[in-house]
């Protein structure tokens, strides 16, 4: 046998594959369920708390500030672990899935605030007053005339943030979460093989290129021409 | 709640193993911040060939490092290389797979700078007799690294904290050090040790970005 069928046989054994190819699979669907969760309460969450702080309120907004700051300097895994390794000495014990969720939405929550947040305060404020003076209430004005500018402003800069947190589901793994590279790591360690670490690579290029690809292009759609 | 999470007797106990994490955390921050800069420069100049033969395949590696999860990649190397017969250590895969993912960041940064220094800079550069690499060196690059230098020292923020994956592969940082402390003292104030360290080193980077960024998004209308 040559060194590059031993290879082959190594990395991509079709008899391994075959085999922990529905593993693999399973762990997708984790996958794609867990990255939806994060980015759907992650981006509310972050809308929300952008919307709050419009309202102007002082301590309200430091303490936004606060979280805003607390959750993008610390590593996601560092929360991830805290939730799931700490806060069970406290009483309630979030299972994996939930702690990698909880985790990852509120480092979305935080950077998404931001990006929304600095999206707002860059309306001038001149449109405010222009649109409170034709009789639009607080709300109206911000829904109708500031968020759609602010959501075209924030648009790059959120797709590259979201994909980069959502990547981060592959964190759950070590907190036992059946996701795709947790399934493929058992699988390595069940069968004595690197083939289903492969595979698991492939899922993440499957599901992540088209996205990235994506974002590339709504970035060069929505860029501000100078 | 204090005994628990703020255990004073446990983080006298535990502050030698934090505090070793922590040296480690630097040290590893220190080589991969550099590494990944170099990788990014390395791919940023690359592309400003901008021959198609060239830059469509220096795309295609950057968007597919940018859409691989860099633990993916970690344990890649770590658990996926010694079955080809080499074995590397956690240490060596994290510098590794750092150098490659913070790379294409970096580099994808970089390309965005060079770009937004104008075209003119390089012909007036180069008719007064500079070579293409001086004027890279001396005109272009430091415009370039000017202008982009928000999202470099956000990317870096971002690197620093990405240095927590080491844990997984037994590089004994931060993370690492403090889950070993937890385990032997059945209690969890180590990590909150560890998150708290973490928070302190990198909320005045926080607070600096979120100036710039404010302002550099502010200025865009």
């Amino acid at each position: 046998m040559g060194g590059w069928d031993r290879f082959v046989e190594t990395f991509f054994n079709a008899k391994v594959m075959a085999k922990y190819l529905p593993d693999i699979l399973s762990g997708m669907v984790v996958t794609i369920e867990l990255a939806l969760l994060i980015v759907v309460t992650g981006l509310a969450a972050g809308l929300a708390l952008a919307l709050l702080r419009s309202l102007g309120i002082r301590p309200l907004n430091w303490l936004i500030i606060f979280i805003v700051d607390l959750f993008r300097s610390l590593p996601p895994l560092v929360i991830i672990v805290l939730m799931y390794f700490g806060l069970p000495y406290a009483g309630p014990s979030p299972s994996g899935f939930v702690s990698t969720w909880l985790s990852l939405a509120l480092v979305l929550m935080a950077f998404s605030e931001e990006i929304f947040w600095a999206g707002i305060t860059s309306i001038h404020h001149g449109q405010w007053e222009a649109s409170r003076s034709t009789g639009l209430s607080y709300g109206q004005t911000l829904f109708n005339v500031i968020l759609p500018q602010a959501f075209r402003l924030t648009i790059p800069p959120l797709t590259n943030r979201t994909i980069a947190i959502t990547k981060g589901t592959a964190l759950g793994t070590v907190v036992a979460v059946t996701e795709i590279l947790g399934q493929a790591s058992s699988a390595v360690s069940n069968s004595y093989n690197p083939s289903p670490l492969m595979m698991g690579a492939a899922a993440y290029i499957v599901l992540f290129f088209p996205v990235v690809v994506a974002a590339r292009w709504i970035e060069t759609k929505f860029a501000w021409k100078r | 709640m204090i005994q628990t999470f703020f255990n004073p007797e446990i983080i006298v106990a535990a502050w030698p193993i934090v505090m070793s994490g922590l040296w480690n955390t630097i040290l590893l921050s220190l080589i991969v911040v550099p590494l990944g800069l170099l990788g990014g420069l390395i791919l940023a100049l690359l592309a400003s060939i901008r021959h198609p033969l060239v830059r469509w395949p220096l795309m295609a590696w950057v968007d597919f490092f940018r859409a691989f999860p860099p633990l993916v990649l970690l344990v890649l190397l770590f658990a996926g290389l010694p079955f080809a017969g080499l074995e590397l250590g956690g240490f060596a895969c994290v510098a590794i797979a750092f150098f490659l993912n913070t790379g294409s960041y970096y580099g994808e940064i970089f390309r965005a700078g060079i770009d937004s220094v104008p075209a003119g800079q390089v012909e007036a550069a180069r008719s007064t007799g500079l070579s293409r690499m001086q004027a890279m060196r001396y005109v272009v690059l430091p415009q370039a690294v000017r202008n982009v230098l928000p999202d470099l020292l956000s990317n870096t923020l971002e690197v620093v904290k990405l240095t927590s994956l080491g844990s997984v592969v037994a590089v004994p940082e931060l993370l690492y050090e403090a889950r070993q402390a937890q385990s032997v003292t059945y209690n969890p104030t180590p990590i909150v040790m560890a998150a708290v360290i973490y928070f302190l080193i990198l909320w005045p980077l926080v607070r600096l970005l979120s100036r710039l960024e404010n302002r550099a998004l502010a200025g865009r209308r």
